[in-house]
């Protein structure tokens, strides 16, 4: 549990930064300085691993760098670093993951606290190097705790807490840091930053329990486990996920305090007296925001619910969002081929459906392959939900935003 | 309050010519002067002399639009012959500024440009600047003068302090100071034109 206090009043700030999502989160790693940070190279992921090699290159970290020949040996790397006893990172995007996707599962079933940047974007092909979040839902069952900011600065405030996650006796599990491609990653903002002893602090040393290498009783990870224990050890993975909610909730609340900048599970707007919502993940949020008030000025009382927390998926927090919402439009920035529903309405409607005057929903598809997100995409979902809210019918199929 | 904020500028040129390292210092000189602040290239692949695209946002507020923008305040354009070839007028607000870098201002290329009576023209010869001071055609430190010069929201000593900060953390001193003086110039030298172009205003 950390008890770091925020900065008191005279104490020296960091000068505010104008700098990209990935430079922020290459700030934050430096300060957290992992003993490995193991990566190959992919757009949009580029600025975090160039300004980090540049850090090492500096002399400004300890880390050792390790320019790998994949995105498998990247997160092959970090488990063998974080089982060794190490702090590791590591970042990547779209395809990318999908090269390192054997080995999320290997990290997640091993319980080492990696912590992974993922700058979303497309799977090819046709070949697209832009933002959706078809990576995302690709690693959403591999039992890594996710979180999805919406600015640089989310993205930097999230970089610092996420070590104190993965890192917790309750969770002990990779956890990865979503920030979407292009959009977050290469949008160059005003960053506030924490002193370096201040986010050090925050983050403190790592000391594992067990660990490979350790002198007197040394460990075996990841051995043969037929038939007579995997079973259990997955049941495991579950508590695991479990308890990582709350510690998620405790650690926001904690670097919150510090920065004066609140993060929560789940980010609502104006949803109190809404009759309809939409519900986003990442940067979209924005306009997302932006078409809720003009549709509140069009006299249409409109809400919003932002999920930060993607896994484990935050069933309470949801359900106490939409209460008493009449209608709910889902924002899927990703299509789940052949599902009856795409990745974001299917948790909203496992999440609702028990809930005793549940909201209707249905389904959008937005965004995908970088596709522009102006606010007037938003405002015609609403319309979409305001109408299913009055005929009370929730259509089969999802509506496809800003299609050609 | 000011009321010329929030402020978006949409920036055109060529790949190597600087536009998105232009629109970053812009957006430095905006935290410098202390305001909020948003730089992003438009999202296409990178290559060199292929039209590139790039977006500024100034505000008083943390931005909420991570898009492109589609309706300027004011465009920048680094390359005159991208005019006619990219639709660089689009959208720019009907008292909205246009900032060219050319060395003939009743060129052809100029004269396609299609302007509204409130919006202004701005010229001003940036590569002829860049090659004197700095030996190579990047224009974008100049322009950025004019920019200062055309649309007072950051004084020029502000973008000044912004550009040696952000240069000085990658080039020698030589460089650094030949920039400042190609922005200084470009300020100076920036002229308002009659939008019916090739007569002064």
């Amino acid at each position: 549990m950390t008890t770091t206090q925020k900065p008191e009043s005279g104490t020296h700030l960091p000068a505010p930064q104008a700098i990209n999502g990935g430079e922020a989160v290459a700030y934050a790693m430096r300060q957290i300085d992992p003993e490995v940070v193991a990566a190959y190279p992919i757009t949009p992921q580029t600025f975090i691993i160039e300004k980090f090699s540049e850090y090492v290159a500096d002399g400004l970290v300890n880390s050792e760098y390790i320019n790998v020949e994949s995105e498998h040996a990247a997160m092959s790397a970090c488990v063998g670093a974080t089982a060794a006893g190490g702090r590791s990172q590591t970042a990547t995007s779209g395809p990318g993951l999908a090269l390192m996707y054997e080995m999320l599962w290997v990290a997640s079933g091993m319980r080492l606290p990696i912590v992974m940047h993922l700058c979303s974007r497309s799977f090819s092909a046709p070949l697209n190097i832009l933002c959706d979040h078809s990576d995302v839902m690709g690693m959403r069952e591999s039992s890594w705790p996710m979180l999805i900011g919406s600015s640089p600065q989310e993205a930097y405030d999230q970089a610092v807490v996420m070590p104190t996650i993965a890192e917790h006796a309750d969770v002990k599990l990779p956890v990865a840091n979503v920030l979407d491609g292009f959009t977050v990653t290469h949008s160059v903002e005003r960053v506030e930053v924490l002193p370096d002893e201040i986010a050090k602090e925050f983050v403190g040393e790592y000391e594992p329990e067990i660990w490979a290498l350790q002198p007197g009783s040394t460990a075996t990870f990841g051995t043969l486990d037929a038939n007579d224990f995997y079973y259990e050890h997955k049941r495991q993975q579950v508590e695991a996920m479990n308890n990582a909610l709350e510690v998620v909730r405790t650690q926001l609340n904690a670097i919150g305090e510090i920065t004066g900048r609140p993060m929560n599970l789940v980010e609502g707007y104006l949803l109190d007296d809404a009759e309809v919502a939409l519900v986003v993940l990442g940067s979209s949020e924005g306009m997302v925001r932006a078409a809720v008030d003009k549709a509140r000025a069009d006299g249409i009382k409109a809400g919003m619910l932002r999920i930060r927390l993607f896994r484990p998926f935050p069933v309470a927090d949801v359900r106490k969002a939409l209460d008493g919402i009449g209608a709910v439009g889902v924002l899927d920035r990703a299509i789940a081929f052949g599902t009856p529903g795409n990745g974001l309405l299917q948790d909203i409607a496992t999440t609702t459906r028990s809930m005793s005057d549940r909201p209707l929903l249905m389904d959008f598809v937005y965004g995908l392959g970088g596709r522009a997100t102006p606010k007037q995409l938003f405002r015609q979902a609403i319309d979409h939900v305001i109408e299913m809210n009055e005929t009370r019918v929730e259509p089969d199929e999802p509506a496809y935003l800003g299609l050609k | 309050m000011d009321k010329r904020l929030p402020i978006e500028v949409r920036w055109h040129g060529r790949g190597g010519q600087g536009v998105v390292t232009a629109s970053r210092i812009l957006a430095s000189a905006a935290l410098k002067g202390g305001y909020y602040l948003q730089s992003l290239p438009d999202f296409g692949a990178e290559r060199s002399g292929a039209p590139i695209a790039a977006y500024t946002r100034i505000s008083e507020t943390p931005p909420i639009d991570r898009g492109p923008v589609y309706e300027p305040d004011a465009v920048i354009v680094l390359d005159a012959s991208l005019i006619g070839q990219v639709d660089v007028e689009a959208g720019l607000v009907p008292d909205g500024a246009m900032i060219v870098n050319t060395a003939d201002p009743k060129s052809a290329s100029l004269r396609r440009l299609k302007l509204l009576p409130e919006q202004q023209l701005w010229t001003v010869d940036a590569s002829q600047i860049a090659v004197a001071l700095i030996k190579r055609n990047i224009p974008n430190t100049p322009i950025l003068g004019a920019f200062a010069r055309s649309v007072p929201v950051l004084d020029i000593d502000t973008m000044s302090h912004a550009l040696e900060e952000l240069m000085s953390e990658t080039f020698p001193p030589h460089i650094v100071e030949a920039n400042l003086e190609a922005l200084q110039l470009g300020h100076d030298r920036a002229q308002q034109m009659n939008v019916e172009v090739g007569t002064n205003v």
